[in-house]
């Protein structure tokens, strides 16, 4: 399996200093004309939204108002995903480098680096690394650590915490591309995102898209978990199918119902239909699924999707930034019911009202979180439909009986 | 004209004023406990008490225009522009002043709300309870009228509403309910109190 | 015939829809009252907002609720814009 990203000395090498790092790949080249790059390279972002490069930095590009900002987004809020710390521990000159050529690109002089404060480690090397630039770099930059919350990673959260020490999103309009830091059209752009870029750079848009899998191009990271022998960090090709995502992660240590991918903003999907599914944007896509931020939680055989589900509600409740009623109460509401199913407690109705309540969730925040939640839920009751049903109306957990049975 | 009917208007208008002013006190009031009955919808509340402001300022410019006119008190405009500017009852003509002014300030706010933001609409507007305690005290001390017994009952009333009002307001106001999961979600994504 | 609406930012539409910040967005409910046929409140007190353009006939109605919000959370929005 081809690897770009972690490609180089070994995890337990700990992180590639600077030297050894413009040894393997060379000095840092000039920005020129790698818009047109990123553009033929058909990256997306890898925070989530898997938005179109390109477009994002011309967009930022083209505003009037101010010298422009990047910010190169690690804060990391999805508890499942591992990759954005692991890369900044094990690469950060390849962030640094993604980073400073994107600000060269849209035109923008200062480098705001965004780490999560509880990622010791990539903090650490990250400014270990800022240290190891050149001084006419190291004047660019400006290394942050903020809380680690879910919502913290979110790019209106992450301009928020830069500019008043709150890392919670705002409302929409204006998007951070038009005014973020200071006021300043601000390019808030994934660390890994960023390390494609460096890549991109020296190697070019062909070489890129090459080491994606039939017509997917490049590569991602991704954080396998759950049925495999430990969760580990890998760097597949896009379009490989998730079968082999998995075997790259060692294999499956049990039989497996469901597998979440993209987190707990993403989505289950069954299993007999996830092993053969590539791995790439548009093919997710059309099954109404994504790989988010780089996640694969295979759900082990003694696990009951119904109670994983309430769990994850419930921590998605918690994670509210409390800032808007319909999320804050909604998602509450829909968690404790959640709760009450997967405790087999459920009151009369709860399953009614919980899908009434999910409906009354998406695009009535000012971020994305009930729209997350909403989606997750909707994906749990298609693909355990049969035990949610079993838990509500018989008060009875299919996997749980199993599980007595064999003990 | 007659100096008579200047005087006349004058208290005339003071005094509708005054009531006018407290029923917006107590409509604002309303709004803010979200009174509501099958023949007067919620929005109701809001939309009159800001139609009545305006009428008020309308009685009170005309109890200020022919008192300043008067050639019995010879006031003057800096009398009625400067708080404490006039020779005659300085003290309690002063209190006129200020309360108008006030009321000229948060009529000036909202007619600019969406400019200003609901921040700086909402800081002004509590000059409110400033403005009609000293409407009223203007009232009793200033007027020839001020302790003649048909004022002090439309006093005794104005006061009794917007006193029982004010009770209503301080027992029955909803409560924000995202106020306090606002500031322990701040606190939580913040180091400490946040910038 | 079409009629020019004055949104936000300097921007004239002919089309336009309602928009609302969520975090400005206090439940106070005045908004459901004063438009109903666009605006109905949840199970808490919050604004569900029917999504698209908004009807001429409904469109004094929606301009009384974005003035009448106390907490100046609506707003009008163009939806095809001309500047």
């Amino acid at each position: 399996m081809s690897i770009a990203l972690l490609a180089g000395p070994a995890a337990d090498r700990g992180m590639e200093a600077l030297a050894e790092h413009q040894r393997r790949l060379g000095p840092l080249p000039p920005a020129g004309t790698l818009i047109d790059a990123v553009e033929r390279s058909n990256l997306r972002g890898k925070g989530g939204a898997g938005f179109p490069v390109a477009t994002k930095w011309r967009a930022v590009a083209s505003q009037r108002a101010g010298t422009p900002v990047v910010v190169a987004n690690g804060g990391e809020g999805e508890p499942l995903s591992r990759k954005d710390r692991m890369l900044m521990e094990q690469r950060p000159h390849l962030v640094i480098d993604g980073a400073l050529l994107a600000a060269d690109a849209v035109g923008a002089d200062d480098v705001v680096l965004y780490v999560g404060a509880d990622h010791t480690g990539a903090i650490q090397a990250m400014h270990r690394a800022t240290t190891e630039r050149p001084v006419s770099e190291r004047a660019r930059l400006r290394l942050i650590s903020a809380p680690v919350r879910y919502v913290s990673g979110e790019e209106t959260a992450a301009v928020h915490f830069i500019n008043a020490g709150i890392a919670l999103p705002t409302s929409i309009p204006p998007r951070p591309y038009e005014r973020g830091v200071d006021g300043r059209p601000t390019l808030v752009q994934n660390v890994e995102t960023l390390a494609h870029v460096a890549l991109i750079a020296r190697f070019g848009d062909d070489w890129f898209r090459s080491l994606g899998h039939g017509t997917a191009s490049g590569t991602t990271l991704v954080t396998v978990g759950g049925a495999v022998p430990q969760t580990v960090l890998i760097e597949i090709p896009q379009g490989v199918p998730l079968a082999d995502a998995i075997d790259a992660a060692g294999g499956l240590t049990s039989d497996s119902a469901a597998v979440l991918l993209g987190g707990y903003f993403g989505g289950w999907v069954e299993s007999t239909a996830a092993w053969a599914l590539p791995l790439d944007v548009e093919s997710l896509r059309r099954l109404g699924s994504s790989l988010g931020c780089g996640v694969i939680a295979v759900l082990p055989s003694g696990r009951c999707g119904v109670v994983e589900t309430a769990r994850i509600l419930a921590y998605l409740a918690h994670e509210s930034a409390r800032q808007c009623g319909p999320c804050t109460f909604g998602l509450r509401a829909i968690a404790a019911a959640a709760g009450r199913v997967s405790g087999l407690a459920s009151t009369p109705g709860d399953l009614e009202r919980i899908q009434r309540w999910a409906g009354l969730l998406a695009g009535r925040g000012a971020c994305r979180h009930p729209d997350g939640a909403a989606g997750l839920l909707a994906s749990a009751l298609g693909v355990f439909t049969a035990e949610f049903l079993l838990h509500d109306s018989d008060h009875r957990c299919s996997i749980a009986t199993a599980a007595a049975a064999a003990s | 004209m007659s100096d008579q009917l200047l005087w006349y208007t004058t208290r005339g208008a003071g005094a509708v004023s005054l009531v006018l002013l407290s029923a917006v006190v107590v409509l604002g009031l309303l709004a803010r406990v979200r009174f509501e009955t099958r023949g007067w919808p919620r929005f109701l509340s809001a939309a009159v008490h800001g139609d009545l402001a305006l009428m008020t300022l309308v009685f009170l410019l005309l109890h200020i225009v022919t008192a300043v006119v008067d050639p019995f008190t010879h006031l003057g405009l800096v009398a009625a522009l400067v708080p404490f500017g006039s020779y005659y009852r300085t003290f309690w003509l002063g209190l006129g002043t200020i309360a108008f002014e006030m009321l000229i300030a948060i009529v000036a706010t909202s007619l600019l709300r969406r400019r200003l933001g609901a921040r700086v609409w909402r800081a002004i507007h509590w000059l409110a309870y400033a403005s009609w305690p000293v409407a009223v005290v203007h009232g009793i001390g200033t007027g020839t009228d001020g302790t003649a017994l048909w004022m002090l009952v439309i006093d005794g009333v104005c006061v009794a509403a917007v006193v029982a009002a004010l009770a209503w307001r301080m027992v029955a106001a909803p409560p924000d309910p995202l106020a306090d999961e606002r500031r322990v979600a701040a606190e939580r994504a913040s180091f400490g109190a946040g910038r | 015939m079409q009629h020019r609406h004055r949104c936000g930012r300097g921007i004239v539409s002919d089309r336009v829809m309602l928009g609302i910040d969520r975090i400005k967005c206090d439940g106070h409910g005045v908004c459901a009252d004063l438009v109903p046929e666009l605006i109905e409140l949840d199970d808490w007190g919050y604004p569900v907002i029917r999504a698209g353009e908004i009807p001429q006939s409904v469109l004094p109605h929606a301009r009384r609720a974005v003035a009448g919000c106390p907490a100046l959370a609506l707003r009008l929005q163009a939806i095809a814009t001309r500047r």
